[in-house]
């Protein structure tokens, strides 16, 4: 065992250093490192201009969207080298939100449903950050249960073969900053809800598109929901044949599990810090032994986290595809991130309820407190990330389904229900 | 990047695990727990045989000289298993004592007799309730003679020796090798929660010791012994969290009940997920420990504290909820989730308990967190 990179690893980590510290917008490290959990990753400027520079410097010296195709813009580049890039990215990782969705989801559905020569005009314009893509799923009446979803696109009467799109998605981060949209919709209410759904993609400035942000719990607004009011669009954006949508949509959903190295945060090095300087009776924090245990769990959670990466890093050092443990990720760390936040505030004592400049650390634990519900609900919800894990890794038999075979049409709905 | 063990320790892993399917069934340890016998001898005879005992003692001290890596692939197989067996006391403890402070005549006169089975030997560390420290202990040594009672001593009653921790003449805690056979020792074999391991009460009346490792510096070696033992124990544990977690899961597809497997529902479902998540937690942080333990001695005081909270809450964790999932049958005698729920809350207070290993992760990361500072 060892923490050693390969001499090849070593020499690809030596080259990315050399360029991200001769490239790096570095006046903006500071503000990136300090940034608060929930909010935006700069505020001295304009932070969609900040990431979109980043992302056309990378691009432009064939860093950026380094798994993809070099025909579409990417940089080829294997597994491993990915991690790599992305451990000595650091800070400046943060710049690259504002993609993530683009190019870990959208982009390599585009490249295994597209036609050739829709995949070299839409994939370049994305992996340089000139374009920004938004993912079109969730609705109100279909989030967990993705597939209950009931926007409908309806075959044009006039001929054309055009689709007209009606309906209301939701939770669509950064649709206001983008340009194009991954959208699943209905085709035909008729058959059981899986089968009857057709993906298409479309450009965020078709007429009847309209885009208002969801004001959060938090306050703050990085999800949104868009509206669909008579949305023509041609059959050619269609992805997939038309009932396909559910199969298409699973493109994107395993390359959401494949992004992995990347190692989410849990607030624990944070919390740490500042029980070595907040006091109880007048003695650090850190020596109170009810602290002590209560951090101790929190250490063993992120170290856990850290190390089941490493493992994953390993396989894929090797050449090898990493195992199931790397489903554990998100529901660790967002449990993690809450429970961390309720108490760092509890050690702050009645003073724990002011949120501002002036809170330890700029108020970052309050922060967390407010924006880690939704960690624990975005991308797959715990309940559902223990589905999976208990069904794909466990093995264990599925719910029992009472919509299963019915035609969608006829699956009751929180509307339809007789009380 | 390497966090993995290699090909070599995943095929001696199948091969120790298909030895202990085969000589450690559920039986063996059920023999134990029924009967008059501490541990099973013919078990821990077949794995002295094998050369698992004598994994990680040089071959000039009668070992096969592998490394501490095997021994870790080693641990998690007895753990999974629930071997009834000294391993910990007599390899993980007395020979990592030998190993780390033995003179060579120390070395040359136990080591051998550890790797071949033939003696056993344990720690004598606590002398009753609460949390070891240093002025807690109050055997004496005197003109190279102990007095004093330790309990509960592991394996104490089958022991041929001990490593005592004693205070000295100057009043300093020093460690020292001690032959259970004197007649002046008096061992009373201890009732526990987990009869599968053997817990005595040694009183010692002047019984002549010898001193290993420097005068005064007892303490000190105890507690990098002991993280070293703690590494191998979490490797236990870990192996009884998978087990666990594994028999419960297994149970769920099997037990019906509304007319559906168990492990459809999602009470049960996720509820075994969240063992995975512990076990998997633990497994990584294992493999943490694994690696300070073969290569580096700086990151051990942390690396083992956390291997050890992280495995000791994963496997209790996974046997309580082990008996939660097969319901009221869970509770009975017959099945065996309670063999690993005894053994996962012994192990827990072995070497020290949770809050102890707590409190010693956040103190050893303070102290690095001070020194980077510095």
């Amino acid at each position: 065992m060892d923490f050693e990179d390969t001499p090849e690893e070593a020499a690809f980590r030596k080259e990315v250093r050399a360029w991200i510290d001769a490239n790096a917008p570095k006046h903006l490290e500071d503000e990136l490192r300090r940034a608060n959990f929930g909010s935006n990753a700069v505020e001295s400027e304009d932070p969609i201009a900040a990431a979109k520079a980043w992302q056309k410097k990378k691009f432009d010296a064939g860093w950026a969207c380094l798994h993809w195709p070099k025909e579409y813009g990417g940089a080829a580049r294997t597994p491993i080298e990915r991690v790599i890039w992305g451990q000595e990215e650091g800070p400046y990782a943060a710049l690259g939100g504002l993609f993530t969705i683009g190019h870990g989801m959208c982009g390599p559905t585009v490249m295994a449903w597209a036609s050739e020569e829709q995949k070299r005009e839409l994939l370049p314009p994305l992996a340089s950050g000139e374009e920004v893509w938004c993912q079109l799923f969730s609705e109100p009446a279909g989030g967990s249960d993705l597939a209950g979803l009931r926007t409908r696109a309806v075959k044009a009467d006039d001929g054309s073969g055009d689709w007209i799109i009606n309906g209301q998605k939701i939770w669509t981060s950064g649709a206001q900053n983008s340009d194009w949209g991954l959208l699943i919709t209905r085709t035909d209410p008729t058959v059981p809800k899986h089968k009857g759904l057709t993906m298409f993609f479309l450009s965020m400035k078709t007429p009847g598109v309209k885009v208002v942000p969801i004001k959060q719990a938090n306050g703050a607004s990085g999800f949104n929901e868009v509206y669909f009011t008579d949305v023509r669009i041609p059959d050619a954006q269609r992805l997939g044949a038309v009932g396909q949508g559910w199969e298409v949509s699973l493109t994107t959903l395993m390359n959401e599990r494949l992004s992995i190295g990347s190692g989410m945060s849990t607030g624990f090095p944070e919390l740490f810090r500042f029980c070595m300087e907040a006091e109880i009776d007048g003695k650090p924090a850190v020596e109170d032994s009810a602290v002590r245990s209560k951090l101790a769990q929190f250490a063993v959670r992120q170290s856990g986290l850290k190390y089941t990466g490493m493992r994953a890093i390993t396989a894929l050092s090797k050449g090898e595809t990493p195992g199931p443990e790397n489903s554990i990720g998100k529901l660790v760390a967002g449990a993690t991130l809450q429970d961390l936040a309720i108490y760092a505030l509890d050690l702050q004592g009645q003073a724990g309820v002011q949120w501002d400049e002036t809170s330890p650390q700029n108020g970052r634990f309050q922060s967390i407190l407010m924006r880690s519900p939704a960690t624990r609900i975005e991308g797959g919800s715990d309940e559902i990330l223990r589905n999976i894990i208990g069904e794909r890794v466990l093995g264990l038999p599925g719910d029992i389904r009472v919509d299963k075979n019915v035609p969608f049409k006829d699956i009751p709905t929180s509307g339809t229900r007789k009380s | 990047m390497n966090l993995d063990f290699s090909d070599e320790q995943k095929q001696l892993r199948d091969q120790v695990r298909r030895f202990l399917a085969e000589k450690c069934p559920p039986e063996t340890v059920r023999a134990v727990l029924e009967g008059s016998e501490r541990y099973d001898k013919p078990l821990y005879a077949g794995l002295a045989e094998m050369g698992l005992l004598g994994a990680a003692i040089p071959e000039e001290y009668g070992g096969v000289g592998l490394g501490h890596l095997e021994l870790c692939v080693v641990a998690e197989e007895l753990g999974r298993v629930l071997a009834p067996v000294p391993v910990s006391s007599s390899i993980y403890l007395a020979a990592e004592f030998l190993m780390q402070a033995g003179s060579d005549s120390q070395k040359a006169e136990w080591l051998p007799k550890l790797a071949s089975g033939e003696a056993i030997g344990t720690f004598a560390l606590v002398e009753g309730q609460g949390r070891a420290s240093p002025d807690k202990i109050m055997v004496r040594e005197s003109n190279g003679k102990l007095s004093g009672t330790k309990t509960p001593v592991a394996d104490g009653c089958d022991a041929d020796f001990a490593v005592v921790a004693a205070r000295d003449e100057e009043g300093g805690i020093s460690l020292y090798l001690v032959a259970l056979d004197d007649g002046s020792v008096v061992r009373e074999e201890l009732q526990t929660i987990d009869p599968t391991r053997g817990q005595a009460r040694i009183t010692f009346t002047n019984t002549p010791a010898e001193r290993l490792g420097p005068s005064g510096d007892g303490w000190h070696i105890a507690s990098q012994v002991m993280d070293r033992a703690a590494i191998l124990m979490a490797f236990e544990q870990l192996g009884g969290a998978d087990r666990t977690m594994e028999m419960a899961r297994d149970y769920a597809l099997e037990r019906m009940a509304f007319g559906r497997p168990i492990g459809s529902f999602q009470a049960i479902k996720h509820m075994l997920a969240d063992m995975y998540v512990s076990a998997t937690l633990a497994r990584s942080n294992c493999y943490y420990g694994a690696w300070a333990l073969g290569a580096s001695p700086a990151e051990m005081p942390i690396a083992a504290a956390t291997a050890r909270v992280s495995a000791t809450t994963a496997f209790q964790h996974c046997s309580k909820n082990n008996i939660q999932v097969h319901g009221g049958m869970g509770f009975t005698w017959a099945f065996d989730c309670h063999l690993y729920y005894r053994r996962s809350n012994a192990l827990a207070l072995a070497l020290g308990s949770l809050s102890t290993w707590e409190s010693e992760l956040i103190e050893r990361m303070g102290a690095r967190n001070a020194e980077t500072a510095a």
